[in-house]
């Protein structure tokens, strides 16, 4: 009965605005996650699992950047440029001898990476949090709460990373490959695509995406070497529910999820707010399975 | 024991003989090993050697859907907690704690996780079943550590070991050594049931699912159905090791439902050789093993999981059939 009554009391217009707000924020970051490893599967057809353990590698590379000079945007260049080298060393020596091979053997090879990489980080930078400070102090009030522009920034960034990275795939000489690579694969090797350069290239812009994201949101946070797993099963969750391979779908996806997420937390502890996301899934699942945001389903 | 008319024994048979007769010699000499172990072995590894059992039955269990049917579990986490938490339940309310309560509370909690699983994830395939089970996994996690009145939240539940009894005949606490042959017994019983099941006509068909689904179902075999009392299966054997790791360690933490577990399900799986049913169990023993020597050698804080993590993305790429794959085709026969 009281949880009842305190379920159908009147939401307040301000809580309702500035869950709209929170839920838009998380959800740009988590469609930068999302699009990155959407990306990876669309075209090299690999479900990486090491994504999150990228994400997390980009944030303490951005904390180390920011230790020793001090520079936000500096780090948020850096982390993205050196996980890009590393993501594209791992898929040289762990991807490619697996092309070819049953699809499955990349998902068990990725857990592999994602294990290591983990406890690297927990050997390396130790159990306990790490903090990246807000490059930007200001704030705005936002009716009874005053609210950073940081979380602002990030959903701009985050929107103008995925923006630009449309255009690449849209005009760049890069891009082009890569969509003719994810529409014919062959062919695209017959018409002097390297492929494999393709393959190493698409890794390494889904690692620089997902290490950018990380940057970006480690001020909210911290971090801390198990934030990897959170996010790379709610980019799993966004992916699915968008329709695997389909970026337009897994942005929307995001923000729709995250949305949810944050509005449940009006009545729920956001640790078992999850379960809104768990229960679009299962839905997704059982009425639209190819994706919900699929133009017309396969 | 039957005797074949003469003139049936073909050379064909005789070979089938011979080979039957290698295994069972096989199968009975490495039971006495493990029957005699406990006897000559320390505590610690008496501990040990039945922990590795355990794990092992777990990873047989996913065996039954990653070398048989196909697909891979990441989520048998969910299965192993909830037969955990079954038996716990069981072992609170009851007094005195019976053994076989639990392991029936135990079985209900698995299989009910096991058909909810089993419902959903069974209409996607290869990597869209891999990644949901292990997003149904977390979904019980999250319930069990939000749950607190239920479940004791992040601290588990504590209880007493049950007496292993069997009714008018036999009741005593467990030793170290009973509990070991206890073990023993279930999940060698375990691994009868389960090569039976997968030498079976229900097993040809889950194997011809793995080899080719779309032709298995346009001879005429309902694929979904199959998978589904696959996964079922398996997540009751699943629940089956979590009974025995409750028993044998008297409490049921959340941590055993997270996604770690089911991870390293999967190790003992690749490392040991899929599709062979007790590979995975020599997986687990090597894992287990490796991981022990490592944090001797370098002290408890050593990332054990780094070089292990090496060795098992080197065994995709380089021994895919895992340290047991040579005899899978020997081992199933």
């Amino acid at each position: 009965m009281g949880a009842a009554s305190h379920f159908f009391q009147a939401i307040p217009l301000d809580l309702i605005i500035i869950q709209t707000v929170n839920g838009i924020v998380t959800g740009m970051i988590l469609a930068l996650v999302a699009s990155g490893l959407t990306l990876i599967f669309g075209i090299m057809d690999v479900v990486n699992f090491a994504h999150g353990e990228l994400f997390m590698l980009g944030a303490y590379v951005g904390v180390i950047i920011i230790a020793t000079t001090g520079s936000f945007w500096l780090a948020l260049i850096a982390a993205a440029l050196i996980v890009a080298i590393i993501g594209a060393a791992l898929q040289i020596v762990t991807l490619r001898p697996l092309i070819g091979r049953d699809p499955l053997n990349t998902i068990l090879v990725t857990f592999g990476i994602s294990l290591v990489l983990q406890n690297f980080a927990l050997w390396e930078f130790g159990p306990v949090a790490r903090k990246i400070p807000e490059p930007i102090e200001s704030h705005f009030t936002l009716f009874y709460l005053t609210y950073p522009w940081y979380r602002i920034l990030i959903a701009a960034l985050s929107a103008a990373i995925i923006g630009g990275f449309w255009l690449f795939l849209k005009y760049g000489k890069f891009g082009v490959w890569i969509r003719a690579t994810a529409q014919d694969r062959v062919m695209a090797q017959a018409m002097g695509i390297p492929v494999p350069l393709v393959y190493t290239g698409v890794f390494a812009i889904g690692a620089a995406m997902a290490a950018a994201s990380g940057v970006l949101f480690a001020p909210l946070v911290g971090v801390n070497h198990t934030m990897g797993l959170d996010w790379v099963l709610k980019a799993f969750i966004v992916v699915v529910v968008g329709g695997m391979g389909n970026l337009g779908g897994s942005i929307a996806a995001a923000i729709f999820i995250s949305l949810l997420e944050s509005y449940a937390t009006i009545w729920v502890d956001p640790s078992q707010a999850v379960i809104v996301s768990f229960v679009v899934l299962i839905l997704t699942l059982l009425f639209r399975p190819t994706g919900l945001f699929v133009a017309t389903p396969r | 024991m039957t005797t074949a008319p003469l003139d049936k024994v073909t050379p064909l048979d005789k070979a089938r003989l011979s080979h039957t007769a290698v295994f069972w010699i096989g199968f009975g000499a490495v039971m006495a090993v493990l029957i005699v172990a406990p006897l000559i072995l320390p505590e610690f590894w008496r501990r040990f050697l039945t922990e590795i059992l355990i794990w092992g039955l777990l990873a047989m269990s996913s065996d039954l859907l990653i070398g048989f049917t196909g697909m891979i579990s990441f989520g048998h986490s969910a299965f192993f907690g909830l037969g955990m938490y079954g038996a716990a339940g069981a072992l609170l309310m009851v007094s005195p704690p019976n053994l076989w309560l639990a392991i029936l509370c135990g079985l209900a909690g698995a299989a009910g996780a096991a058909l909810f699983v089993a419902f959903f994830s069974t209409r996607l395939r290869d990597i869209y079943f891999a990644i949901t089970t292990l997003i149904f996994s977390q979904i019980f996690y999250v319930m069990i550590f939000t749950w607190t009145a239920v479940t004791g939240g992040e601290n588990g539940l504590i209880f007493t070991r049950p007496h292993l009894s069997i009714p008018f005949i036999y009741d005593a606490r467990f030793t170290t050594t009973t509990m070991h042959w206890f073990v023993l017994a279930v999940v060698t019983a375990s691994y009868l049931i389960l090569r039976r099941v997968t030498q079976s006509p229900f097993g040809m068909v889950l194997q011809s699912i793995r080899e080719n689904e779309a032709r298995t179902r346009a001879i005429g075999y309902p694929v979904e159905r199959y998978k589904m009392v696959s996964v079922m299966l398996s997540g009751l054997f699943a629940g089956l090791a979590g009974v025995l790791y409750a028993v044998q360690n008297e409490f049921a933490a959340p941590d055993f439902v997270y996604f770690l577990t089911s991870g390293d399900t999967v190790i003992y799986n690749v490392m040991g050789g899929i599709g062979t049913l007790v590979g995975p169990i020599v997986g687990a023993g090597f894992f287990q093993l490796a991981r022990e020597l490592l944090s001797r050698l370098f002290g408890d804080q050593f990332p054990y999981l780094i070089p292990l993590g090496v060795i098992f993305i080197a065994m995709i790429i380089f021994l895919p059939q895992g340290l047991l794959g040579f005899a899978r085709r020997w081992l199933n026969r």
